[in-house]
């Protein structure tokens, strides 16, 4: 069963999401990866507001590759979201609620998910054409300059993606492999 | 001596670039496919659904398999009666690699310095393998490799008394660590034996090699496939959310080395493993 959801997503939803469920997003979601968080906040220390409303947002850890002619965006799955991990909680402390990429996550962002009320969804790595289906509109919004680590603004429709560690620091990752792995 | 002028290789290389990123070699398909059959787990049922058919999208639209077209790596076999006219093979590959990521709208994902981080622009340098072979052909093999599972291999430089068993374990913490960060099912690319550098050659060739072929050495044959069974009961699964389906390939090359060593690498492969080649 997938539930849908309609982005963006305050502390009280995104706390309503369980590990394992299958989730359709619809609606707003913004592209960021290393240079992109990494400059937004040496943005914010300095004065500068963040390119998009923080509060609520979703990010998904994605750089895509160029679109063709006539393409609203080329393929466009998730990156290691581990990477984003020395950044995620100051994030979260401003206001994001939802982070959509692969792979492990660290205590500090699973701490701070739980104290802000955040949760993380994982997409199909490799899975970049059929992911790219899902998004209507892509704006390049900030650090045009980054190229495809450029901040942009996606329309989405029925995108996939799979509650991976909940607001109460459940994780999928730990649960799912115990299910399966023969002693 | 043959005479292969060098706009010959650019015109290859650019199209080579460009079928890699958007048709996944068959024995990879047909791997994914059967551990679709396979996997019990219904997320990585739907998982390995979702990745067979964005495969099959990929190659109908001509658009990249994976959003991460990867550092261009480029095997070339130089037969010796080979003669290059018009320029340097170095130069002709890398106008190739920079023509096909323009054209083929595939992503620039190379930096220019590991620290200060600017973009290229084309996706050059490709990383250039060079082996002179008997003959008067030149074959040319575009593997574009993703930067998650690459991030997840390693090098082990192992004592020789720590034997078969060293190296099971080696390979098992390697994949446990890879596991949900790597875009699993994956193909794993172990080099044993020649000497540092080498064995991280001989596994980064490894990957390329067809599924379902084996090491020619009995023994080697073995430990692939006791390393596939044991790789498949972790419960790791596609991409790491649990299941049965964690390897398609356990691909082993080895190499004579020194009676002081025993060099061990682990390149891990995702389950977009692009490889094409051409012989000119």
């Amino acid at each position: 069963m997938n539930k849908h959801i309609q982005l963006p997503i305050n502390k009280e939803e995104a706390r309503a999401l369980k590990i394992g469920e299958k989730v359709l997003l619809s609606g707003t979601m913004y592209t960021s990866r290393d240079a992109a968080h990494k400059r937004m906040l040496e943005n914010k220390e300095a004065g500068i507001e963040f390119p998009m409303p923080i509060e609520n947002v979703a990010i998904y850890y994605a750089g895509p590759a160029p679109a063709k002619p006539g393409e609203v965006i080329g393929s466009c799955g998730p990156t290691t979201s581990g990477r984003m991990d020395a950044y995620a909680p100051k994030f979260m402390a401003h206001g994001q609620t939802v982070m959509i990429g692969k792979g492990l996550r660290n205590d500090d962002v699973i701490q701070a998910m739980k104290k802000e009320g955040a949760v993380y969804l994982t997409a199909v790595g490799g899975a970049g054409a059929l992911l790219a289906k899902c998004i209507k509109k892509a704006t390049c919004i900030a650090y045009e300059d980054l190229g495809a680590e450029a901040i942009y603004k996606l329309e989405v429709e029925d995108f996939p993606a799979i509650v991976t560690i909940d607001s109460e620091g459940n994780n999928l990752y730990e649960i799912g492999k115990k299910e399966y792995v023969e002693k | 001596m043959r005479s292969i002028q060098v706009k010959t290789i650019v015109e290859a290389v650019k199209e080579l670039c460009m079928q890699a990123n958007y048709d996944l070699p068959v024995d990879i398909f047909n791997a994914l496919q059967s551990g679709k059959e396979k996997e019990i787990s219904p997320v990585g049922q739907a998982i390995l659904e979702d990745i067979c058919q964005n495969a099959q999208l990929a190659t109908t639209e001509r658009m990249p398999i994976c959003q991460d077209t990867g550092t261009a790596v480029v095997f070339v076999k130089i037969g010796q009666e080979v003669y290059i006219e018009g320029g340097l093979l170095k130069d002709a590959i890398n106008e190739g690699v920079r023509q096909g990521y323009k054209e083929g709208y595939l992503r620039k994902s190379i930096v220019e310095n590991p620290l200060y981080r600017k973009n290229t622009g084309d996706n050059t340098p490709a990383i250039i393998h060079y082996e002179i072979v008997e003959g008067d052909q030149l074959e040319i093999m575009v593997c574009p490799k993703g930067g998650g599972s690459e991030n997840m291999s390693r090098i082990y430089m192992l004592k020789p008394s720590q034997g078969i068993e060293g190296v099971k374990a080696a390979v098992m913490e390697t994949v446990e660590l890879a596991g949900p960060n790597a875009c699993l099912p994956m193909v794993v690319g172990i080099g044993i034996g020649g000497n540092f550098e080498m064995s991280t050659l001989l596994a980064k060739k490894a990957l390329t090699r067809e599924v379902g072929t084996h090491n020619r050495d009995e023994r080697m044959r073995e430990l692939e496939e006791e390393l596939f069974e044991m790789i498949n009961r972790t419960g790791i699964g596609p991409q790491g959310l649990g299941g049965k389906i964690t390897a398609i390939a356990v691909n082993i090359e080895d190499y004579p080395c020194h009676i002081a060593s025993m060099p061990l690498a682990i390149n891990i492969g995702c389950h977009v493993n692009r490889h094409k080649s051409i012989k000119l």
